[in-house]
């Protein structure tokens, strides 16, 4: 029986374990199958979801508007860009003033740099402006995920995790704390207390 | 009506005879081994050459077999029909018998649909219909029936049942607890699909297709109605969920009204404006969404955006025992 392709997962995965991910692959030799990147934590994002700080934005083409924003979550920093092929996540960069909470859905991309590393990015399907609670929301889903996800690695027959083991050298077990991390420092900003969010416009 | 008004009335009357001789005979298997041709060749002498309405032909019919074979009413069940609950269908073309409550009546759009809207049992709700043709009784909103044969239809992997001229409508005093098969599904709101925002819809009746290009794919180009809707994906991670939002959702999502949405695309002359100013509104929140699954989609009877503050504490106990 023939099917529509089925859309894939977001996946959610915080800012430290996916800039340390650089393995992408495809699971068939169709020029346009999905190219997926390896998360240390043993599973294949063609496809993220995260929630985090707008800090910085930059325009950085050349000749055309090429915009390069950074997005803050409790472990590090997302680069996302958005250029004349994403237009309506330009021009949401465009117009959005740092700093400001930003929901983004995007695709992973790799390129190499000058001395032979490889950089990870996420080029933007959408990009909008959100409220701490989503957030806040987001950090607890992230952390919950990247749990199960460390859990489950020495399943029997998870092979993204067996695939983690023979391209990485990370300590999966850092991810656990990372994600813990996280979570400690919402109950703190929650025990500070009392700042409710702003309303959205 | 009497059934003998034209040629195609008589075509039909015939084949219902039909249907009433086969129905009979199985509703007598276990107790008289009768011939379908006997059956039908007295129902028909009763409807054609006395005139008798087709029920009553019938119950004359079956009353005189439950003579032969000593029984009592009570004593047939429902022939062979098979007791299926409502959201359990999964059968084309299936002979049913139901009780059933009337959980909603919805408007008929279409001249031949005497009455449509939502049967339910304990299993759930199913859609059924009534056509003008088969003459029955109108059911009522909220009264339960028994309901012997009905027929189970299928339109794109969704069951449905039809009522026809062999139905027998009983108004029973019973309390029908009509279960709940709603999916209930939760999620960030990843993406907004084409055909979402300010729509035409084909105004034939019962067609209410969504146009391209002003076009139905089955009535060519028509002056189409407004109507408005979000064909969304809801992501959790783990599973993508499509959901549909009808108008009144649409409205109660976006904040946006059809009247409003209309207004938006006059002023820019473009109806895309609509989606593209909703998009920012809605997309990258986390959303909870309750209603019945049709085929891929859910359909949106309920929503809730997830929008209180997160339990910190609560969530960090948790995440420790994973």
């Amino acid at each position: 029986m023939s099917q529509a392709p089925t859309r894939e997962v977001a996946r959610r995965v915080f800012a430290r374990e996916f800039n340390d991910a650089s393995h992408t692959f495809k699971e068939s030799d169709d020029e346009r199958a999905p190219v997926y990147l390896l998360l240390p934590t043993g599973e294949r994002a063609n496809r993220v979801f995260l929630v985090g700080t707008l800090t910085e934005k930059e325009d950085v083409g050349e000749d055309d508007e090429y915009w390069r924003g950074r997005i803050v979550d409790p472990t590090g920093t997302f680069f996302v860009y958005a250029g004349q092929y994403q237009p309506d996540a330009a021009s949401t960069l465009r117009d959005l003033e740092p700093p400001a909470y930003v929901s983004v859905v995007g695709k992973p991309r790799t390129y190499e740099t000058d001395d032979g590393g490889i950089n990870v990015s996420v080029r933007p399907e959408s990009i909008t402006a959100v409220d701490a609670t989503t957030r806040d929301r987001w950090v607890v889903e992230a952390a919950t995920r990247t749990l199960e996800r460390v859990a489950a690695v020495d399943d029997e027959g998870n092979e993204y995790a067996r695939m983690a083991r023979d391209e990485y050298d990370l300590p999966v077990a850092d991810y656990r704390e990372t994600a813990l991390a996280a979570l400690e420092g919402l109950d703190e900003t929650d025990e500070l207390g009392g700042d409710i969010p702003p309303a959205e416009p | 009506m009497p059934p003998h008004e034209n040629n195609t009335e008589a075509i039909e009357t015939m084949t219902d005879l039909q249907t009433h001789a086969e129905d009979i005979v199985a509703q007598f298997s276990d107790h008289l081994d009768l011939a379908a041709d006997d059956v039908e060749e007295r129902l028909d002498n009763l409807v054609n050459e006395y005139q008798v309405p087709v029920d009553e032909a019938r119950r004359s019919v079956v009353n005189s077999y439950l003579d032969e074979a000593g029984l009592e009413r009570d004593a047939l069940g429902g022939g062979d029909n098979a007791s299926v609950r409502l959201a359990e269908i999964e059968q084309d073309e299936q002979w049913l018998d139901v009780t059933a409550k009337v959980v909603e009546l919805w408007e008929t759009r279409s001249d031949s649909v005497a009455q449509v809207g939502l049967l339910g049992d304990e299993s759930g709700t199913t859609k059924f219909v009534a056509f003008e043709t088969s003459d029955l009784p109108a059911l009522e909103e909220n009264a339960v029936y028994r309901l012997e044969n009905l027929v189970t239809d299928e339109y794109q992997g969704n069951f449905s049942v039809k009522l026809n001229r062999t139905t027998t409508i009983t108004e029973v005093d019973e309390t029908v607890e009509v279960g709940d098969d709603a999916e209930t599904v939760e999620g960030a709101l990843v993406d907004i699909q084409s055909g979402s925002g300010l729509i035409k819809r084909c105004p034939e009746a019962d067609c209410t297709r969504v146009l391209q290009n002003g076009r139905c794919s089955e009535h060519g180009d028509v002056e189409g109605e407004f109507d408005l809707r979000i064909k969304g994906v809801l992501d959790d991670g783990e599973a993508v969920h499509e959901v549909i939002f009808d108008r009144e959702s649409t409205e109660a999502l976006t904040g946006t009204t059809i009247e409003a949405a209309k207004q938006m695309a006059m002023d820019a002359l473009d109806t895309t404006v609509v989606i593209d100013e909703m998009r920012g509104g809605v997309l990258g929140r986390y959303y909870r969404v309750s209603g019945p699954q049709f085929g891929r989609y859910v359909l949106v009877d309920e929503f809730e955006r997830l929008s209180d503050s997160v339990d910190a504490e609560a969530a960090l106990i948790e995440a420790r025992s994973i």
